[in-house]
């Protein structure tokens, strides 16, 4: 069994991966697609936290990953009928180009 | 570090990279779901079996299937004019940053310390287990997300609906 750091460290790796495409990506798809990932390596710290926890029976770390998993569905879903209603209304995805409320 | 664990998250990280810097979308999309896949094997590594396969049911077959189908509907698959932001280098050094203090947090912490002691035991998480205490225990959050996720829905079809009611 792995120490509970790895885990720790491969959850901050993808946070870090998906914060950094969120930030530089153009497409405002690629963006949601980082913020997937960067609540996956949420998910990913709670288990761990479970698994290593003083006591697992309490499933508590079990549970909030089933509610997390849960929101960042409907978050996906809804994000995405964001992105389509934007591209027709703009006819862009691009994310720099959809500045109607810059001052 | 056993090789499983080593080769897993490998294979999360770097799906999750290629996904981040694929040029096209559709390719994007797919390294998405290696990552996932990644992912929920890992979850399965760390004993929690349901999770692991709701990770694949949810992400792998939901919600990277509905990101594949916002990218045929924007016909976003045809190259963007560029690549990244105009300042991509900020966004590369905010996340540099960003892992850099988490990893630093995380292997100087001595919080830590109080975890590893129940590394050898092993943790059987029962499918039933689950189900019992969702029933029971967190009957009411269950309730609330059932409704959370039908109001999204609705939200989410309204949302796309619009514009084509308005044109009409």
């Amino acid at each position: 069994m792995n120490p509970l750091h790895h885990y720790l460290l491969l959850s901050a790796l993808l946070f870090s991966v998906g914060l950094a495409g969120a930030l530089t990506r153009r497409h405002a798809i690629l963006v949601l697609v980082g913020i997937e990932l960067m609540l996956n390596a949420a998910n990913l710290n709670f288990l761990a936290f479970w698994r290593f926890g003083p006591n697992p029976e309490a499933l508590t770390g079990v549970m909030f990953v089933i509610f997390a998993i849960a929101v960042a569905a409907a978050e996906a879903a809804v994000g995405l009928a964001l992105i389509i209603s934007i591209y027709r209304h703009f006819r862009t995805s691009n994310v720099d180009e959809v500045n109607r409320l810059k001052g | 570090m056993s090789l499983s664990f080593a080769i897993l998250s490998g294979l999360t990280v770097g799906a999750a990279v290629a996904a981040m810097c694929w040029r096209n979308l559709v390719h994007s999309a797919l390294c998405l779901a290696v990552s996932l896949v990644g992912l929920a094997l890992v979850y399965l590594g760390l004993g929690a079996e349901f999770i692991g396969w709701v990770q694949i049911l949810v992400y792998v077959g939901a919600v990277s299937i509905l990101i594949v189908f916002a990218i045929l509907l924007t016909r976003g698959a045809e190259a963007p004019p560029g690549r990244v932001t105009f300042a991509p280098w900020s966004g590369l050094i905010v996340a540099l940053a960003v892992f850099i203090t988490l990893a630093w947090t995380v292997t100087k912490s001595k919080a830590l310390v109080g975890f590893a002691g129940n590394s050898s035991g092993d943790v059987s998480l029962a499918v039933k287990d689950v189900g019992g205490k969702l029933v029971t225990e967190y009957v009411l959050p269950l309730q609330v997300m059932g409704l959370l996720l039908t109001a999204a829905l609705i939200g989410a079809v309204i949302i796309a609906l619009h514009e084509r009611k308005g044109r009409k």
